[in-house]
């Protein structure tokens, strides 16, 4: 098993399907896959809404075999940050500079979701018709 | 700072960026509740919006739109005229850093009550301007850090710190990654001889950024 993060999400789930891999690649099912990060594999390539990431000419078998999705290289072609611990058995698949700055520039605040002390979740887009002064503050 | 803003078409959201809920639940219980406080253990702020200290604020509109990007949120850079010797600051600097958060709050007032029509905004091509650019360490960094704070939680502390001090070299300028994952003094504050060693060092950088406001005082 391994535990796959991404910035609001924690699974558990059976990684590598049929295959054996170095502690270097995330394998995983193409149900796991979309399950976790929206992504799937269409004839286009790698893709989620309408994005998609052709799979290297010559190189398919080092992303997809079979059922399984080689989740991390398909991160790393995208640019995105993929990290994860020592024994390989908790991942993260974090979000590319890229994708955040054209969020900052397009000046679309980007929304979130987060407890507050109660464990009631709050968004920022439940504000949406009010003026929101977002402002951080911590106990260190 | 806030509390005498009462507007229904205005409202703070205010995060605390703590990995530790319980170290940060004193806090807000000492506070007024007329605003909503939440909190972000994994600093996800930090990686959407691409900040790097606290207090830092943003304005954001009826519509969701930013009006004034991220930026230090009342605070004046007179961290490293601290006095060790008093131990605080010298009379004049205080004023000093009284009379920027005074006027940042007459600001957010302003805006809060006059809406569009506050002399504060930014107009989009003066805000993206002020956006500050992630980079890939610095996405890395916060992907390190999310990652450890899971471990942390996890039981898995030694990994963590070995992560933490990782983040902490890929994204150097973070006081919100240093101070979360430093050694806190007996009272909790990330503000032993490392952190002043770590202000000293910033030479001609800021510890607050000025914030680019009409008579804010250097």
């Amino acid at each position: 098993m391994v535990t796959v993060l991404t910035e609001t999400s924690a699974d558990e789930v059976a990684g590598s399907p049929g295959e054996s891999h170095s502690n270097d690649e995330l394998w995983l099912s193409a149900s796991d896959t979309a399950a976790i990060t929206g992504w799937s594999m269409k004839p286009e390539g790698f893709c989620k809404d309408d994005m998609c990431v052709p799979t290297p000419l010559g190189e398919a078998d080092k992303f997809v075999k079979d059922d399984a999705i080689n989740v991390s290289a398909f991160w790393e072609l995208m640019g995105r940050p993929v990290v994860r611990s020592e024994a390989a058995d908790v991942w993260l698949l974090g979000e590319g500079a890229n994708l955040r700055n054209d969020a900052l520039v397009s000046l679309e605040a980007p929304d979130f979701t987060l407890p507050d002390f109660d464990d009631n979740l709050h968004s920022l887009s439940d504000f949406r018709g009010k003026r929101v002064l977002l402002i951080t503050w911590a106990s260190w | 700072m806030f509390e005498t803003i009462k507007n229904e078409d205005f409202m703070i959201l205010s995060v605390a960026m703590d990995a530790d809920i319980e170290a940060a639940r004193p806090w807000i219980e000492a506070v007024s509740h007329d605003f909503i406080t939440l909190i972000d253990q994994n600093h996800l702020l930090s990686s959407l919006y691409n900040m790097f200290n606290v207090p830092q604020a943003v304005w954001i509109d009826e519509t969701g739109r930013v009006v004034r990007p991220v930026e230090t949120g009342g605070s004046l850079d007179v961290v490293k005229e601290y006095d060790q010797a008093i131990p605080g600051y010298k009379p004049e600097v205080a004023e000093r850093a009284a009379r920027a958060k005074s006027i940042y709050i007459q600001a957010v007032k302003d805006w809060a009550v006059n809406g569009k029509a506050s002399p504060h905004l930014f107009n989009p091509v003066e805000a993206r301007n002020r956006v500050p650019a992630m980079t890939t360490e610095i996405a890395t960094a916060h992907a390190k850090f999310q990652l450890g704070q899971y471990l942390k939680r996890n039981g898995r502390a030694d990994e963590a710190d070995a992560i933490f001090a990782e983040c902490r070299e890929l994204h150097p300028d973070s006081w919100n990654i240093y101070r979360e994952t430093s050694g806190r003094t007996a009272t909790g504050l990330a503000a032993g001889e490392e952190f002043w060693a770590r202000v000293k060092g910033l030479g001609d950088k800021q510890y607050y950024v000025t914030i680019d406001m009409e008579g804010m005082p250097n």
